[in-house]
């Protein structure tokens, strides 16, 4: 597809604003509508427009099997390690008011780190389910 | 959304059910978003209409674009599936009418949510703060879910090669092949 100069030039001006998106429904998630789960997705979009694009194999480049591997496992870890480290501090799982001075401060920190988590995760789930589905040889 | 979801049903062409099933998720995501479930409305257009229909497509390409098999309407699947549909509408006979603030969904722990999220939480997004605060640990198995979904998804169709056991897997491919690009 890399001879359609329009397709080209439009994906590469949406593509930074995609990604600039998905970052602000992720921390804007507490304020508006969006959060991890949203822009997990929209994160992912622009990297999948690109391989669309520039073919599987540049998008490879940008982005290699192992980051995506190792981001994957880095969400849910975020989330998790999020939960275990009220244990340090003398309370339950996942209970966020003594992340920090006051509860309400504890919320707010523990929701970003929470919603990064699942963020990181969706993105690099639909990256790869779509690499390995677009890499699969045609026969 | 019914006449899409019945022209999805007809088509034999698949790149028009495709295409069709991501009509369908968008009108979902307006329908959501009549009923003020923004975020819910957000999901389903970026997952439904986006990233599913893409998925689809994707695998469209790997197989044929047109559906082979010739659809004959069994008679008992038919009558069970017709049967379990006229039970299930039974079913919603004696639910609450939609937004009634009496239903026991409204009555159990929403008030709380509602009416302590702005002193607990205080972020303007009620949604966000149920999903991410009060029921933490449902959306903490929800991205173990999605983990778990990538997993297999790898195990099923990557071709990574095991490190420590080359040779391992026998469907490995030695070098990508660069001249398909």
């Amino acid at each position: 597809m890399s001879r359609h100069s329009i397709l080209r030039i439009v994906a590469k001006f949406m593509i930074p604003y995609i990604l600039l998106f998905g970052l602000y429904v992720q921390f804007h998630g507490d304020f508006g509508p969006g959060g991890g789960f949203q822009a997990g997705v929209i994160f992912a979009a622009a990297f999948i427009l690109y391989s669309l694009i520039f073919g599987v194999q540049n998008g490879r480049k940008v982005l290699p099997a192992w980051v995506t591997r190792v981001l994957l496992a880095a969400g849910v870890l975020i989330y998790g390690g999020t939960g275990v480290a009220s244990f340090f501090l003398d309370a339950n799982f996942l209970s966020f008011n003594v992340l920090s001075s006051n509860p309400v401060a504890g919320q707010h920190l523990g929701i970003i780190l929470v919603e990064f988590g699942v963020g990181v995760t969706v993105a690099a789930t639909m990256i790869t389910v779509f690499y390995v589905f677009a890499g699969q040889d045609h026969e | 959304m019914a006449f899409t979801a019945l022209a999805a049903a007809r088509i034999r062409n698949l790149f028009a059910v495709v295409i069709l099933s991501g009509i369908f998720s968008l009108l979902a995501a307006v329908l959501y978003l009549v009923l003020n479930a923004v975020d819910v409305a957000f999901t389903e257009a970026a997952v439904g209409a986006g990233i599913s229909t893409l998925l689809m497509l994707a695998t469209l390409s790997l197989t044929s674009e047109v559906e082979k098999a010739r659809f004959k309407i069994k008679m008992i699947p038919f009558a069970i599936i017709l049967g379990t549909g006229a039970l299930l509408i039974y079913g919603t006979l004696d639910m609450p009418i939609f937004g009634d603030p009496n239903a026991p969904a409204n009555l159990h722990v929403a008030p709380h949510y509602i009416t302590k999220s702005g002193s607990e939480i205080d972020i303007p997004n009620i949604v966000t703060s149920v999903l991410a605060s009060y029921r933490s640990f449902d959306t903490f198995g929800e991205v173990v879910v999605i983990f778990t979904a990538a997993i297999g998804v790898l195990i099923l169709l990557g071709r990574g090669t095991n490190r420590w056991r080359p040779g391992l897997r026998a469907n490995v491919i030695p070098e990508q092949k660069e001249e398909e690009v």
